[in-house]
Parts: C-alpha cells; structure tokens; sequence
C-alpha cells in the first residue's frame, strides 16, 4: 500500500476542530475592515445626494417656477432660465458623440479585426495616451488650435469660443472610452463565428460588417451610452471653450454654456458666491439635473452591457 | 465498393478523382505540423481521416478549402490540385474556394440571428437570392436537405440559438448546402453532441453523399467504420532532429479494408483499440 493513510486520532474533541484562534482574529478583523471601507462608499454617496438634494429642493423653494423658462441662466443677476445649459449641453453631447462615435468605433473594429497582434500592442497605448490627456490641457488646444485652425476656417464668422469648438474637443476626450468599450465588445465575439462566416465564401469586409458588428451591438450601444455620459459630465473643456454665454444657443455655432460649465461658473470669478443665497444654490439644482441624466444612462448602459455577458 | 487496392499512390480510377494531394506537408511557423499526405478524394464518397488527436487531421482538412489562410503562420508545401486545379495556385482567390466548398465545424457555431437568416446569409453573399420566394425556396430546401425543415419550419424568424445541440449542427449543414458546394468539409461534426444526435447527422450523411463529396474528420473509429467509403489514418512520429511531433498519413485505403486487413501494424494497433 503506497497510499498514505490520515492517522486516526482515538478520542478526537471538538477543540481539536476549533483551528488556530489567532488565524481566526485575523480573519475577523480583515473582514470588519473590509465591510468598513464598502459601508464607507455608501455612506459618501449618500452623503452626496443628500446634500445635493438640500440645496436643490431649498433653490426650487425660493424661485417661481416660471423663473425657469427665462431665456437667459444667469444666476448671479436672478435669471434662471434653465433651458440655456440644458441646450448647451445637448449641442456639446451630440458633437462629441458624432465625433467619438465613428471614429471609437473605427478605431476599435481596426484594433479587434484588422491589426496584426504587434501592430495592437503599439496602436492601443497611443489611444489610451489621448485617456490620460488633463481635460484642461485640451480645453487650451481647442482654443488654440480647434476655434482657429478647424471650426473658424469652415464656417468664418463663427465666435471663437462655441458649442461646437466644445463638442469637437469633448468628442476627442472621449475617443479612447468609446475604443475600449467598442473593442472589448468585438473580442467578445467568438472566432468561431468569423469562421462560419469566412467558410461560407464571405470577405473580410461582409464578415465585419454581417457578422460581427451585429454579434456586439448590445457592447457597442453600452459604449456608445457611456460615452454619451462621458461627454455630458464633462466639465473643464465647456468651461473653457464653449464661450460661457448665458442665453439659448441656436445652433453649436453659438457661444454657450452647459450645465456643468454653468455649475463652475457660480463657484468662480472675483465675485464668486458662497453659502446660502439661491444663486450658489441654484448649482445644486442643475447638479441634479446632471446626476439623473448621468445615473439614468449608466443604467441603460449597464442592462446592455449585461446583455453582452449572458449571450456566449 | 470493391476497388479495395490501396491508393496511396496516385492510381486512375474511372472518374478523376475531386482532390489529389501530392506530399502534402503544413507548417505553423517552423513548426511542421503535418507531412506526407498522399491522398485522393473520390466523388460522392464519404471519406474520413482518423487518428489520435494532434496529428494534423483539421490542419489538413482546412487546407481543402483554404481556411488556413486565416492563420498568419500557417504555410502549405506539396500539391494540392482540385479537379486538376491546384488551390495554392497565386491566381487562386479562397473566397471563392470557400464558396464552392462548404464546412462545418466541430462545436455548432450559428451565427446569432434567426434560423432563417442563418441559412440566407450564405446565399446572399453570393448573389443567389436576396429575399422573397427566392429565398424562402434556398431556405426550405437547404432544411429539408439537412433534414431539420418539419422540427423549424413553424419558427423560422426565432433565434437558432433556441435550438438544441443536435439542430444546431444541422442547422450550419443546412447552411452549409444553401450555397451549393460541391465538397462539404466536416471537423468532427458529432464531437459536441449525443449519441441520438450523432445518429442523426450520420443518416443524414448517408441522404447526401449522392449530390455531394464528404471529407469528415472523426476520432470515433465507429464512426468512420460505419459512415465512411474511404479512410485515411494519421498519426504523430517524433522527429529525431528537432524532437517536436509530426503528424504523417500512414495509410490510405477502402475503409472495409483498412478495417478488416490494415496494411501497417499502426493502423491495426489504433483500429483495434491498442493504440497508446
Ligand atoms: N493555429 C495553430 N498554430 C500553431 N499550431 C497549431 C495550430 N493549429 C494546430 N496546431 C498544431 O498542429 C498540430 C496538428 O493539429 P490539428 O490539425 O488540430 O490536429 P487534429 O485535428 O488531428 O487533432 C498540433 O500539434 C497542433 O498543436
Ligand atoms: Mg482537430
């Protein structure tokens, strides 16, 4: 017999069965530690709409509701047209989605089907570069370079400072999300599926487009719902270059603002306001704005998302 | 099928043969995976290729429809001619290859949309049909042919990944024939499904083989036994410069006889179950 038998203890008691009381501790204490730091992120978001619900209920208690419809958002002198950065927003969103979305998801579907394995590894870090880009840096660009050289050579009379010049530069920001996302979607679709489709006498082109952008659309729309998101909570850049105009923008040709850049506004400046007057108040309302449109996407993106992971 | 002399060498039979491969070797890299396959495919047979796993069998397989190409490594030395045509030719596009010569792979890989659309997708891609009654014909007749029609037709439009296991793997033969090829290439078609299935698929090569020719890789030296016309046993030799393991086409032969009258002491170790 070459099989080692366990020795069997003659009187066994339950102390025997009890392990090592210090391994134990250690373990209850990790545990306390751990459900500490999980309770502790709860309690900070909490925290946050807390206050944020506070202030925004108390701004909607000191104003008409009327105020809202003003066709100018400025604060400072009383005037809450709301409708000026909600647009403003919506103008910057649709650019820079128009802008990531193409080319994100070119970029992504050169990355999974096109780009030999060495090509990815140089090709996917100068993506991910334009992620680790500060999005003040690329505010500054956009003045620089984007409203000179781009937006006011195409169309000469536009404003140096405009929804458009804002969306391009936010759409660039959010490139390398739209990328990743999109990629992770198309790598997710299983080679076999290529296989069946190249066995049947289909090109490269036909399989790609037939084949493999439908297996991943539910990953491709999560990435382009995140990146809508993206763009909606981005603030430096509108803050920066869409021109802080407080009226309705008409077309992204306008100078404008947007809900975020708007928030920033009231906490800058020489004559920036603090504590509990409506006008610092009036932040808090349109954070809320911003965080139910933010929160509702990111659902939405996270059920397509599931979709993605129960389908292989 | 009375012809039982072995035909490793290239020999004339009565109607010229769909492949013939003279010393056929596959390289991934420098890797050769495969070498000295000498073999000619008949039309309307069933042939299998049998042997232990990792001894080149789907890499020789895939070289009949060009599908190696898809792996930037793979290289292909030797002669590989169909109907006289050599398919490594330069002037040889594989799209079109693949077109003409179907296949269906080890694990049922729909593609995820409806049944109906998985059997279009071919056709459409090659100009037969685009929709319409057309198409419903390709449709209907491709499932009838692999006898999956009476177990869909009422579902059509519902996902194929509704299907179980079985229909499945129908459903990509279906697929397959909605083409119109000439050659269906099976890598272990059944490996993936259960004995009733499998039974299944057998038959329903049998339905076939008067309108196509059949190359099917099988480990299951039953399977081969009892579906196959001809039979084309690998196995791996280590190579004594390079120490890595090479597949080699041992034997070629009528299937009864490699099965009762083996002419290599290896193929009768593997057919009789002695093999490692
Ligand atoms: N894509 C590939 N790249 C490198 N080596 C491969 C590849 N596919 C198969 N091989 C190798 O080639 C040999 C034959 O493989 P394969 O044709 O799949 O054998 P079988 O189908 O008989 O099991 C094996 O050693 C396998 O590891
Ligand atoms: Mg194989």
């Amino acid at each position: 017999m070459t099989v080692p038998q366990p020795p069997t203890p003659p009187g066994l008691r339950v102390e025997d069965l009890a392990g090592n009381a210090a391994r134990n501790r250690t373990e209850m204490v990790v545990r306390y530690a751990l459900t500490g730091a999980a309770g502790m992120s709860v309690l900070i978001s909490t925290a946050i709409i807390v206050v944020l619900l506070r202030d925004a209920v108390g701004f909607i208690t000191t104003i008409r509701l009327g105020d809202l419809g003003d066709s100018i958002w400025n604060p400072r002198l009383g005037r809450f047209g709301v409708m000026s950065p909600i647009l403003g927003t919506l103008w910057v969103t649709l650019v820079a989605v128009l802008v990531a979305g193409p080319i994100g998801l070119g970029a992504a579907v050169y990355l999974s089907e096109y780009a030999s394995p060495r090509l990815r590894r140089i090709v996917k870090p100068v993506v991910e570069v334009l992620a680790s880009i500060p999005s003040v840096v690329v505010g500054y660009f956009a003045i620089r370079f984007l409203a000179p050289e781009v937006v006011q050579r195409l169309f000469s009379g536009a404003p140096a400072k405009n929804l458009l010049v804002a969306g391009i530069a936010v759409g660039l920001l959010t490139i390398p999300l739209m990328t990743s996302v999109a990629e992770d979607a198309l790598r997710a679709v299983p080679s076999s599926l290529r296989e069946a489709s190249y066995g049947l006498g289909a090109k490269k082109v036909t399989t790609v487009v037939r084949v493999v952008i439908p297996a991943a659309v539910s990953g491709l729309v999560a990435g382009l719902i995140l990146s809508i998101s993206r763009a909606i909570g981005e603030t430096m850049v509108v803050f920066l270059a869409a021109g802080g105009v407080p009226t309705r923008p008409t077309s992204p040709l306008d100078g404008g603002t947007t809900i975020t850049a708007a928030m920033a506004a009231v906490a800058t400046g020489t004559d920036n306001v603090a504590g509990a007057s409506n006008t610092f108040q009036s932040a808090f309302f349109l954070g809320l704005i911003l965080f139910a449109l933010t929160l509702s996407l990111n659902l939405v993106a996270d059920r397509f998302v599931r979709r993605v992971r129960q389908k292989y | 099928m009375s012809g039982g002399a072995s035909t490793t060498t290239a020999e004339p039979g009565p109607v010229p043969p769909v492949y013939r491969t003279e010393d056929l070797a596959v390289f991934y890299g420098s890797f050769k995976a495969v070498r000295d396959v000498n073999l000619e495919i008949r039309q309307n047979e069933i042939t299998a290729f049998i042997g232990p796993s990792g001894c080149g069998k789907s890499t020789v397989l895939r070289c009949f429809n060009r599908m190696n190409d898809l792996i930037e490594s793979a290289r292909v030395e030797g002669r590989l001619t169909y109907h006289g045509v050599d398919l490594y030719d330069r002037a040889v596009n594989p799209v079109e290859v693949r077109r003409r010569i179907g296949m269906v792979f080890q694990k049922p890989n729909p593609f995820p949309k409806s049944i109906y659309e998985n059997i279009a997708y071919g056709p459409r891609l090659a100009g037969l049909a685009r929709k319409g009654p057309e198409m419903d014909e390709i449709v209907e007749n491709s499932l009838r042919a692999a006898a999956l029609w009476d177990e869909v037709k009422d579902r059509l439009k519902a996902s194929a990944f509704g299907l179980s296991g079985g229909q499945q793997q129908r459903l990509c033969i279906a697929r397959a024939l909605a083409v119109g090829p000439e050659v269906l290439l099976m890598d272990e078609p059944c490996s993936a499904l259960d004995p009733i299935a499998t039974g299944r698929i057998e038959d329903l090569m049998q339905q076939i083989k008067q309108d196509y020719t059949i190359i099917i890789v099988t480990h299951n030296m039953q399977q081969a036994a009892r579906v196959s016309d001809h039979c084309a046993f690998f196995t791996t030799e280590v190579s004594e410069e390079s120490d890595t393991r090479t597949g080699v086409l041992v034997e070629f032969d009528a299937t009864q006889q490699m099965f009762s009258n083996p002419s290599d002491e290896r193929t009768e170790n593997y057919v009789t179950g002695r093999f490692g």
